[in-house]
C-alpha cells in the first residue's frame, strides 16, 4: 500500500500541493482527475520520490519511505511524450528493465513476448520505435513499464497524444492489464471521461488539494462539493441558482417571478428551505421525458456539438448556460424556443459554501480487485 | 473566399509509384464550396494531412491540379495563394504583445492602423483575450498561445480559405468546449472557406458542415455528421464516428435474411451482393437494445461510465457492444433486439444499402 500522510509542497512560498492523504492498495488503479496546473504531476513524482515532500510522509507497505530517491524504489513512469530508445528494436526496449534486474533469457524473452501480446505489438518486436506510429510507440513505453513488474506504475497522461479511437480501445484494455498485475496503478488525466470509462478510483484535484477520493462512479454520482463536481464534469456542470421553498425550487435567474421552478425530489426532501445552487450533469437535460411527468423548463438554442454517438447542445436559461446531451446526431439552429425535461431523480444540491446538502455516503475506495 | 478544385489528385512520397499502396493519398476528385466548413478527418497515416499540405502548397501533389475559384494554382507557393494557417502547435512572437501578435498578420500585408484597430478587438473580444491584450505573450499557458494562433489565423478577411491543422491538440479540454463552440459560431458569421483537419471525431463534427473522411489513403465518405452516423458508406467510417464504433460481424446473405451462428436476422429487402464478396453486418451499439425476448446474448462485462452503460456482450460467437441510459436495469436472461433503421450489410466493406 502507497500512503501519503498529510503531504505538502511548497516552491518558493508557493503551495503547489496542500496537505493531502491518501492511501493506494495493491492491484489498485487510481486515476488523478484535473485541469492542467492543478497539481497532478506534482503529486505523482511526490509518489515517486522525484520530490521530496515539504511536510508530511510517504509510506509504501507501512515503511516510511520519505526522501527515499526514485532509483531506489520499484516504480515505472509513463508520460505523455513517448520515450522510448530510438536505437534499440522495440523488443529490445521492452526488454531493458528485465535486463538490468538480471532476468535470464527465458524469462525475458517469456515476459517480453507476453506483453508484446497485451499492447499488441507482436508485428514490430524487430522494428525500431521512430519508424512506428504514435499509438505503437507508446504501447511500446507502457510494455516496458508493465514488465519491470514495479510496485507503483505512474502514468502521466498516456494516452493525451493518441487518436481517439486508440484511446477508446487502450483505455477499454488498460483496466484488464492493470487488474492482471498487482501493482499500484496511478493515471493523470484532464478527461472526467476518461476515468470514468477506465474505472477504479479516482481523485479529484483542484488547486493543489484533493477534493474527493473514492470508488470513480461513485464520486461522480455523489460528489461531496461543488469544486469535485464541477472537476468531474466534461462539458461543464450545468448549474442555476435557486431557492429551496417548500415542495420547489424557485429558479432565482429566469428574470420571471416564480415562473420558472422545478419539484423538489424525494432525495432532497429533507433539506432546508433557503438560497442554494442545483446542479446536474448534461444528460439529465432532454428533449424527451426521461420519465413520465418529468418537469420541463424553456430553453432557448446557442449552438450544437456533435460528439459522434451523441451531441451537446448549448442552452440558456435565464442567465443560466447549460449543456444539453442529445442521442445520435442533433443539430438544432441556434436562438429557437424549445421546451427541454430535467431528470430531477439526479438533481444535486449544493449549500452556500459549496458543500454537497442531502449528502448519499460515499462508497470507499476499492480495494484490491 | 474561394471554391477549391481538387482534380485527379494523387501523391506518392518515393519515386515511381506502382501499386495503389505506394500513394499516401490515392485519386481525389471532388470540390469544395466556397464559404464551406470541411474537415478531414482520419486517424495518423490516412492521408490527411498530405491532403491539406497540398491544399495549402506545401506539397507539389505528384498528379493532379488544385484550383481556386477556377484558377489553376498547383504551381503556386503558399503565399501566392493567399491562404492562413492554423497549426498543431502555437505559432506566436514571445517579445511582442498578444495585440501585435494579432496585428502583425495585417500589419504585413501592409494594411492601415484603421483596419488594424477595427479588427484587432474584435478578435480580441472573440477570444475572450481582451484584458490582456497589452501583456507580452511570453508566459502564457499552451492554451492562451494557441487561442492567439487561432486568433492570427482568423484576423485577415481577405484570405481564400483559412486551414487548421488539428488546432486543439494543446488545449485543455474545458478549454476545448469553448474553442470549438467559438470557431463553429466564426464560420457562420464570417463565411470564410475552412478546413479542418483533425482525428477527433468530435471536432469535425461539431466544426463542419461536410465531414470528408479518409482511411488509407483513400477518401472513403464525404458526408453530413448525420449521414456518417446514420449511413456510414464504409466499415471504417462505422468503426471510427461513434463511441464505441459500430459493431461488424461476418454474415451469410441469402436473400432478404442475414444468417450468424445459426441465427437469421430479416433485412426486408435482399442485398445485391455476389458470392465471392465477404459480407458483414454492422449494427451501432446505439441501435441494440436488451430486452426479455429476442436473440440470446451473453454479457460479459457492464461499464458504469456514468451518463451511459456499455455492455460488453458476445452475440452468436462475436463480441459486441451495446449502449443503455444511465437507469436502464439489465434483464436476467438477456436478449438482444436488433432496431430495423440501425442495421446495414457491407460487401467487401462498402454498404450495399436498400436503396443500391
Amino acid at each position: 500500500m502507497l500512503e501519503l500522510i498529510g503531504v505538502t509542497k511548497t516552491v518558493g512560498g508557493q503551495t503547489h500541493i496542500h496537505p493531502t492523504d491518501l492511501a493506494l492498495e495493491r492491484g489498485s488503479l487510481n486515476v488523478l482527475l484535473g485541469p492542467t496546473l492543478s497539481g497532478k504531476t506534482t503529486l505523482m513524482r511526490l509518489m515517486a520520490g522525484l520530490e521530496k515532500p515539504t511536510t508530511g510522509e510517504v509510506h509504501f507497505d507501512g515503511k516510511n519511505v520519505t526522501g527515499v530517491p526514485v532509483q531506489k524504489r520499484n516504480v515505472a513512469m509513463v508520460y505523455q511524450q513517448f520515450i522510448n530508445y530510438p536505437s534499440m528494436t522495440v523488443y529490445e526496449n521492452i526488454a531493458s528493465p528485465l535486463k538490468v534486474s538480471g532476468e535470464s533469457p527465458d524469462v525475458i524473452d517469456r515476459e517480453v513476448k507476453r506483453a508484446a501480446e497485451l499492447m499488441r505489438l507482436t508485428p514490430y518486436l524487430d522494428r525500431q520505435p521512430l519508424s512506428l506510429s504514435g499509438g505503437q510507440q507508446q504501447r511500446t513505453a507502457l510494455a516496458r513499464a508493465i514488465v519491470k513488474k514495479a510496485s507503483l506504475v505512474l502514468l502521466d497522461e498516456p494516452l493525451a497524444n493518441l487518436d481517439y479511437k486508440l484511446r477508446e480501445e487502450l483505455r477499454e484494455e488498460l483496466p484488464k492489464i492493470f487488474s492482471a498485475s498487482g501493482s499500484i496503478f496511478v493515471y493523470a488525466t484532464t478527461e472526467p471521461s476518461e476515468a470514468l470509462l477506465l474505472g477504479g478510483n479516482t481523485a479529484t484535484l483542484h488547486e493543489g488539494r484533493v477534493s474527493q477520493f473514492g470508488r470513480t462512479i461513485s464520486v461522480y454520482r455523489h460528489p461531496r462539493d461543488l469544486v469535485t463536481a464541477r472537476t468531474f464534469a466534461d462539458p461543464p456542470l450545468n448549474t442555476v441558482p435557486a431557492v429551496k421553498h417548500g415542495a420547489a425550487f424557485m429558479l432565482g435567474d429566469a428574470g420571471v417571478d416564480g415562473a420558472s421552478r422545478l419539484p423538489v425530489p424525494a432525495h432532497l426532501a429533507t433539506i432546508q428551505d433557503g438560497p442554494l445552487t442545483l446542479a446536474f450533469q448534461p444528460h439529465h437535460l432532454s428533449l424527451s421525458e426521461p420519465f413520465a411527468g418529468a418537469p420541463r423548463l424553456p430553453v432557448t438554442t446557442q449552438i450544437s456539438e456533435i460528439a459522434g454517438s451523441e451531441s451537446f447542445v448549448h442552452v440558456t436559461h435565464g442567465n443560466s448556460r447549460w449543456v444539453m446531451l442529445a442521442h445520435g446526431v442533433c443539430d438544432l439552429d441556434p436562438a429557437m424556443q424549445v421546451d427541454v425535461s430535467v431528470d430531477i431523480r439526479h438533481l444535486m444540491a449544493f449549500g452556500e459554501d459549496g458543500k454537497a446538502l442531502a449528502q448519499v455516503p460515499a462508497e470507499e475506495p476499492a480495494r484490491a480487485r | 473566399m474561394a471554391r477549391i478544385t481538387l482534380e485527379h489528385l494523387r501523391h506518392a512520397y518515393g519515386p515511381n509509384p506502382a501499386s495503389p499502396q505506394d500513394y499516401a493519398l490515392r485519386e481525389v476528385n471532388h470540390s469544395w464550396d466556397d464559404g464551406g466548413a470541411y474537415a478531414l478527418l482520419g486517424p495518423s497515416g490516412c492521408g490527411k494531412t498530405t491532403l491539406l499540405n497540398i491544399i495549402s502548397g506545401l506539397v507539389r501533389p505528384s498528379e493532379g491540379r488544385i484550383l481556386f475559384d477556377g484558377q489553376d494554382v498547383t504551381q503556386f507557393s503558399t503565399e501566392q495563394r493567399n491562404i492562413a494557417q492554423v497549426f498543431q502547435f502555437p505559432v506566436v512572437y514571445d517579445t511582442m504583445t498578444v495585440y501585435d501578435n494579432l496585428a502583425f498578420p495585417l500589419r504585413n500585408r501592409g494594411l492601415s492602423e484603421d483596419v488594424v484597430n477595427k479588427r484587432v478587438p474584435e478578435i480580441l473580444d472573440m477570444l475572450e483575450l481582451t484584458s490582456r491584450a497589452r501583456k507580452k505573450a511570453r508566459g502564457l499557458t499552451a492554451d492562451l498561445k494557441q487561442k492567439i494562433s487561432l486568433g492570427r489565423g482568423l484576423v485577415r478577411s481577405d484570405v481564400n480559405a483559412i486551414l487548421f491543422d488539428e488546432p486543439l491538440t494543446v488545449i485543455d479540454p474545458h478549454m476545448k468546449w469553448v474553442l470549438r463552440s467559438q470557431l463553429k459560431r466564426l464560420h457562420r458569421q464570417s463565411g470564410f472557406t475552412m478546413v479542418y483537419v483533425t482525428h477527433d471525431q468530435t471536432e469535425a463534427l461539431t466544426f463542419a458542415d461536410k465531414v470528408v473522411v479518409m482511411y488509407n489513403g483513400e477518401i472513403v465518405q464525404i458526408g453530413t455528421p448525420a449521414e456518417l452516423f446514420e449511413r456510414p458508406k464504409h466499415t471504417f467510417v462505422g468503426y471510427f464516428i461513434g463511441s464505441p464504433g459500430m459493431n461488424v460481424f461476418p454474415v451469410a446473405i441469402e436473400g432478404s435474411k442475414a444468417r450468424v451462428g445459426g441465427m437469421d436476422i430479416e433485412l426486408g429487402y435482399a442485398p445485391a451482393v455476389s458470392a465471392n464478396q465477404k459480407t458483414e453486418l454492422g449494427i451501432r451499439p446505439e441501435f441494440m437494445e436488451l430486452s426479455r425476448s429476442g436473440m440470446p446474448v451473453r454479457i460479459r462485462k457492464v461499464e458504469d461510465i456514468g451518463r451511459l452503460k456499455i455492455v460488453r456482450a458476445e452475440f452468436a460467437g462475436q463480441p459486441v457492444s451495446i449502449t443503455l441510459p444511465e437507469d436502464t436495469e439489465i434483464p436476467a436472461e438477456p436478449h438482444v433486439v436488433f432496431r430495423d433503421n440501425g442495421i446495414h450489410i457491407y460487401a467487401d466493406s462498402w454498404r450495399v444499402g436498400r436503396e443500391a
